[in-house]
């Protein structure tokens, strides 16, 4: 019977030995070395940092726009969009669907209006900018490049990020709106877009985060999301683009959680993996088509309300593994992750943890130092064997979107977030704070508030537009967009057409659902 | 014979988030209720329809977006209009201690916020639907 509060297993539930001794294996080749399991490049931290990255995103773009400053000015060194739940499920902030939402998650994002206050001062052409957007990303990517455009920076000089990762979102994250097929030629055409227009642009972020949040292990969330890339290069590969044309500009996202080093493993086994499936499966030529950039975000889901300044040590560990795993850009939450936005304050200490792990914690002088460990090589070998095991199988079903049809990922998470929250009752594993050393009180922090007339603000901002703007303008760009998304031109340039003559997220994503329908999932318990 | 507790578990709003509201809608079931758990993306129409045709003593609303202020005094009073206050409402989710304190006046039953344990759900949800068999 396990002693209560002691599991000698990872989180995935991998065992681990009682002590591991040196062994026969040999290590790995050096930092930038195929299969890069030691880092992309030679020298990593000491030729560059990863870029601090805070996802943010709250209320009003102009409340959004002092936010950004506000983080630049503190040291931040790129942007990560986050709009509200109405913007990403294609929604206007006028629409009877928003009601309660505008502003609460995220920012409330309508019109290209919206986006050139969002991004006022923000000089394109210096700051990269990711954008967490998945459904109507065509759309606010269309904006992001039209408010360039208008700053005078030409689109071979952006750097940033789209997400773009459909897959994980009939797997996790939910924020589909189209069925998979037509979703994924959204996908094909902003990556065809991108590898003609935008060259130094990942147009789209192939994401683990949220599989992980939903509550699968670090083995499910490693195997699903180099799973879903395989799909996006299958995809691209079938539209006629050479696969070192756009496989350079692939990037990843991963959890950074508790388990500190199964993550680390995790991350090694993940560049590990993918540069075989690069050069092994698809028959890629660059080192750039092999090389896995991904950015990394501290678990959210681990973060309490109970003792909310518990999450400051939470989050620290979790940014760590992290770094010694070899992350090109990291988000650090906020202590107040389980209760609201980040405030400003909490923010800054979010902030502070990536900065002081960066010039004061000396981790940063020596690519991949836990190389060589026993343990972290065992590990990380066994990561990538369970997760090459959840690939074939997927292989096996006929691809992911087979594999989603069948509800299997989605499965998969359901039993392994159940498994843990079982093993959490039954005090096997303990929460600090929460399920052990408790305290009576708590004191209340202060809390980001989102006003109210926030939505009223903005439903009378895009009112007022849809009355300022050449209707016929957009009823024409909304029309070619129709048929383009009918036939097989590429929708990138009819929605750019679309979002300089001021249609809106909702008109735009309303043409698409027309054409595409709408998908209602078969919900798995 | 002992009917058995039925309970909708609802994903009003926007929300994608449905972790939480698959875990109790299962842990309900392994306590030997019956559970309908609706899917996302439900509005209070929704979920007060569903909760006549598949006649549930308890309705569990799950809400991480901020929205509660503006979806749950609408199921409640959809709730009303329907004759149907004697279905107990629970809700969980992100919902601040003020919010709560409010819910609670306009008639939700329980209101958990993150942490709280399975078991305090179940016992919760089986103790309001045998208040209203009696």
């Amino acid at each position: 019977m396990k002693k209560p509060g002691r599991v000698f297993e990872t989180l995935s539930g991998i065992p681990l030995e009682p002590f591991y001794g040196r062994d026969a294996r040999p290590d790995p080749p050096a930092p930038g070395q195929f299969p890069y399991t030691r880092g992309i490049h030679e020298t990593m931290y000491r030729g560059r940092l990863w870029t601090m990255r805070q996802f943010s995103g709250f209320a009003t773009p102009e409340e959004t726009n002092a936010r950004y400053r506000y983080l630049l000015g503190q040291g931040q060194t790129g942007l990560s969009i986050a709009f509200d739940l109405p913007t990403l499920m294609g929604y206007d902030s006028d629409d009877e669907q928003s009601v309660g939402e505008v502003g609460k998650c995220g920012v409330a994002i309508s019109s290209l209006e919206d986006m050139e206050t969002l991004l006022d001062g923000i000089p394109l052409g210096q700051v990269s900018v990711s954008m967490t957007i998945n459904s109507p990303a065509s759309v606010l990517w269309a904006m992001y490049l039209a408010v360039a455009q208008k700053q005078g920076v030409s689109w071979d000089r952006l750097n940033g990020t789209l997400q773009n990762d459909i897959l994980k979102e009939y797997i996790a994250q939910k924020e589909f709106i189209y069925p998979p097929r037509p979703s994924m030629r959204l996908v094909t055409d902003t990556i065809e877009f991108g590898a003609r227009h935008v060259p130094r642009f990942n147009p789209v972020s192939i994401s683990g985060y949220h599989i992980r949040e939903a509550g699968s292990t670090a083995v499910q969330e490693l195997a699903f999301t180099l799973r879903d890339g395989i799909e996006y290069v299958e995809w691209a590969i079938e539209r006629g683009l050479p696969v070192d044309s756009f496989a350079g500009r692939l990037s990843f996202f991963f959890n950074s959680h508790n388990d500190f080093f199964e993550e680390i493993a995790k991350f090694r086994a993940a560049r590990t993996m993918w540069a075989h499936v690069m050069r092994d499966r698809f028959g890629a030529r660059e080192e750039r088509s092999w090389k896995l950039r991904f950015h990394a975000q501290t678990a959210g889901c681990s973060l309490t309300w109970q003792q909310p300044y518990n999450n400051v040590m939470r989050t620290t560990v979790q940014a760590l593994a992290a770094v010694l795993g070899g992350c090109q850009s990291l988000h650090t939450n906020s202590l107040d992750e389980a209760y609201a936005l980040p405030n400003e304050h909490a923010v800054t200490i979010a902030l502070r943890t990536q900065q002081i792990l960066a010039y004061e914690s000396g981790v940063t002088a020596v690519p991949d130092p836990l190389g060589g460990s026993s343990f972290v090589e065992d590990l990380t070998m066994r990561m990538e064997a369970e997760a090459d095991d959840y690939v074939r199988r997927i292989d096996g079903m006929g691809g992911m979107i087979h594999a989603i049809e069948q509800g299997f990922p989605q499965q998969e998470i359901a039993n392994a977030s159940y498994r843990y929250q079982k093993q959490v009752e039954s005090g096997e594993r303990l929460i600090v704070g929460v399920t052990a050393f408790n305290t009576q009180r708590e004191e209340p922090i202060p809390l980001l508030q989102i006003d109210e007339n926030v939505s009223s603000r903005q439903i009378e901002k895009v009112r007022s537009l849809r009355t300022r703007r050449d209707s016929k303008g957009v009823l024409h760009a909304l029309a070619d967009l129709r048929a383009a998304a009918q036939g097989s031109r590429n929708t990138m340039p009819p929605i750019l057409e679309a979002v300089k003559a001021y249609a809106t997220v909702g008109e735009i994503c309303d043409t698409l659902r027309d054409t595409f329908g709408s998908w209602e999932e078969r919900s798995v318990v | 014979m002992e009917t058995r507790i039925r309970v909708l578990v609802a994903k009003p709003g926007l929300d994608g988030h449905d972790r939480g509201a698959k875990v109790i809608a299962r842990a309900l079931r392994d306590a030997g209720m019956e559970v309908i758990y609706t899917g996302l993306r439900q509005t209070p129409e929704m979920i007060v329809n569903a909760a006549m045709q598949e006649d549930v003593q308890v309705i569990g609303l799950s809400i991480l977006s901020g929205a509660h202020n503006a979806i749950v005094p609408r199921v409640m009073e959809l709730l009303a209009e329907k004759q149907m206050t004697d279905v107990a409402v629970v809700a969980g989710g992100i919902i601040p201690d003020e919010d709560a304190t409010e819910l609670k006046k306009i008639g939700v039953a329980a209101v958990f916020q993150p942490g709280a344990s399975l078991e305090s759900i179940v016992e919760f949800v089986r103790s309001a639907a045998q208040r209203q068999a009696a």
